[in-house]
């Protein structure tokens, strides 16, 4: 069992969370080329290690997180909320992270 | 080195059986190969043999991080059928089936290929006619398959749950010419059947760079030394991403998942068929082998994972599964679990393409499915390699297909790796 600190909820079991993915895709604009999009929806780098990804609280508080973690060893590193601005507004000590 | 036979087993029977060759040798790298496959599991090792076999390539060599069949070769659930729908994918696993059916002859080795039936349960009528409506489409290509009501299915698999089950079963549909196999002999049989033709399988050999000259690749750096190659194939299985940044080619519409297996206690022979559940979120297979014990699995660990181990949660999951829809095994003991890992492709299906380097080639993407598809993958990788040119059969096989939008996706999960299967 892999455990999440939530920042909102505090420390619990992987099985309350769902996966989401590799945080570090970011969708162009809608009128962005078609390759651009290609890349954004199929090409991932699937590193071997600390990776950044998505994880939603969907049995709990049901905010996304970004968490670092290592896809070797499982280990995690950090976790923070996906949205500063609702993090913001629940008034959680961390508020880092893109908007 | 010598054919297998009831003759030679009663020959060596005066020794001891103390005195079988090895069966396939240790050799120490050569400096340059024709052909260089990477990764000596089942597709590396099936792939050397055909390239040997169908196209008189002899000088092959096979590398191996660990030892030969240690990946997902000898981690699988040993499920053979071919019983796929989309087009891209029809015709290839029914070429793949076909091999099967001949396997212990051509490799004269008993991989125990045992056609069981493919049994996958339908629990309700949307179900029902959604496989209808597949196994039709396979009937039209000439691959069988066939539904079984419910008087059927209860005389054939006597000790489902008919009686309370939270899904009620209603019939299922039915492959009979699938079935499972033994996988590490179709590892060792290949391996054997390639080292016989001349091909070097050199284990302990881990790939850790690859040397481009001129657009092409020249050479491949190991833990045992440069090892010069003029062609050179990947089939690494969940390492695909690693050995393809090596190449410096960047990313690839894959994902690294781990998958679990297990298997119970010696138990008397207990179920003939391979048993397939799947409704509501469950996913469920189970078999039994020849020596008693109940092989079974589920899903995948759900988040991506190099790491070579499952999870406890998913233990749950595939327990709650088997006691679901055979509750006699409520108190069988599970004996051993492991896990593998793959690539789950962003469609879910395979790749045996070209790739952006002239002289390199790609077998990868295989998901939970690659057991069933080895032979078949090691036919048309080989053709590939000697020819330079996809056959038709596995042209939608290649990176290409999300630009062009003909993704074989036979789920329809959509891009999302870990909902294939
Ligand atoms: C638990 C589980 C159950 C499954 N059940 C089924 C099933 O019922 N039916 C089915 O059809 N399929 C099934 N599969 C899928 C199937 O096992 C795989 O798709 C298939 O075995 C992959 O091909 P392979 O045998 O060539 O892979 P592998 O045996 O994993 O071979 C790849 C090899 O490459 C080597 N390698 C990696 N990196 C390097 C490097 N840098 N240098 C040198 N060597 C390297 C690895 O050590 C490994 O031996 C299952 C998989 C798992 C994990
Ligand atoms: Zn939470």
């Amino acid at each position: 069992m892999i455990r999440i600190n939530c920042p909102f909820c505090g420390e619990r079991d992987h099985t309350e969370f769902s996966y989401g993915g590799d945080a570090s895709i970011v969708y162009p604009e809608l009128d962005a080329s078609m390759e651009e999009w290609h890349d954004a929806i199929f090409m991932r780098e699937n590193i071997r290690g600390m990776q950044s990804e998505t994880w939603h609280h969907a049995n709990g508080c049901r905010m996304w997180l970004v968490v670092e973690r290592d896809t070797m060893t499982h280990e995690i590193q950090s976790v923070r909320p996906a949205h500063k601005g609702n993090a913001a507004v629940l008034s959680t000590t961390d508020t880092g992270g893109e908007q | 080195m010598s054919r297998y036979s009831a003759w030679a087993v009663f020959k060596n029977g005066f020794s001891g059986q103390k005195n079988w060759d090895r069966q396939w040798r240790d050799p120490e790298p050569k400096k340059e190969y024709d052909v260089v496959i990477v990764g000596a599991g089942l597709h590396g090792l099936a792939t050397a043999y055909y390239l040997a076999k169908n196209h008189g390539i002899k000088n092959i060599a096979v590398l191996e991080k660990g030892w030969l069949g240690g990946g997902n070769a000898g981690r699988n659930t040993t499920i053979v059928r071919s019983n796929y729908m989309m087009p891209g994918n029809r015709y290839f696993y029914e070429h793949s089936l076909k091999l099967w059916e001949e396997l212990s002859h051509e490799l004269n080795y008993n991989v125990m290929f045992s056609q069981r039936h493919h049994v996958s349960l339908f629990h309700s009528p949307a179900a029902r006619d959604a496989a209808a409506r597949r196994y039709n489409t396979m009937r039209l290509t000439d691959t069988d398959g066939e539904l079984w009501d419910l008087d059927t299915l209860k005389k054939e698999i006597p000790h489902l749950n008919y009686n309370n089950a939270r899904f009620p079963i209603i019939g299922a549909a039915v492959q009979r010419r699938a079935g499972s196999a033994r996988h590490d002999a179709v590892a060792w049989g290949y391996a054997r059947g390639a080292d016989r033709q001349g091909v070097d399988i050199i284990q302990n050999c881990e790939v850790t760079g690859v040397t481009r000259e001129d657009g092409k690749v020249t050479a491949l750096e190991t833990s045992r030394g440069r090892i010069g190659a003029k062609k050179v194939g990947f089939a690494v299985a969940g390492n695909t991403s690693r050995l393809w940044q090596m190449a410096g080619l960047g990313n690839l519409p894959i994902e690294s998942h781990k998958l679990q297996a297990f298997v119970s206690e010696p138990l008397k022979p207990l179920l003939d068929h391979v048993v397939v559940y799947g409704v509501g979120g469950a996913h469920f297979y189970i078999s039994q082998s020849d020596k008693g014990g109940m092989v079974f699995g589920g899903d995948l660990d759900w988040y991506k994972s190099y790491a070579q181990r499952g999870n406890l949660p998913v233990v749950q999951d595939v327990a709650e599964c088997a006691t679901a829809i055979m509750p006699c095994l409520g108190r069988v003991r599970l004996l051993r679990h492991w896990s593998g890992v793959m690539d789950m492709s962003m469609d879910g299906s395979a790749f045996i393409c070209k790739t952006p380097i002239d002289n390199l080639y790609l077998n990868g993407g295989w998901n939970y499915g690659g057991f069933k598809a080895s032979p078949g993958s090691g036919w048309y990788f080989a053709d590939l390699i000697a020819n330079d040119r996809p056959d038709p059969v596995i042209e939608h096989f290649d990176l290409g297909r999300f630009k062009r939008g003909v993704i074989i996706d036979e789920r329809g999960a959509g891009p999302d790796p870990k909902l294939h299967g």
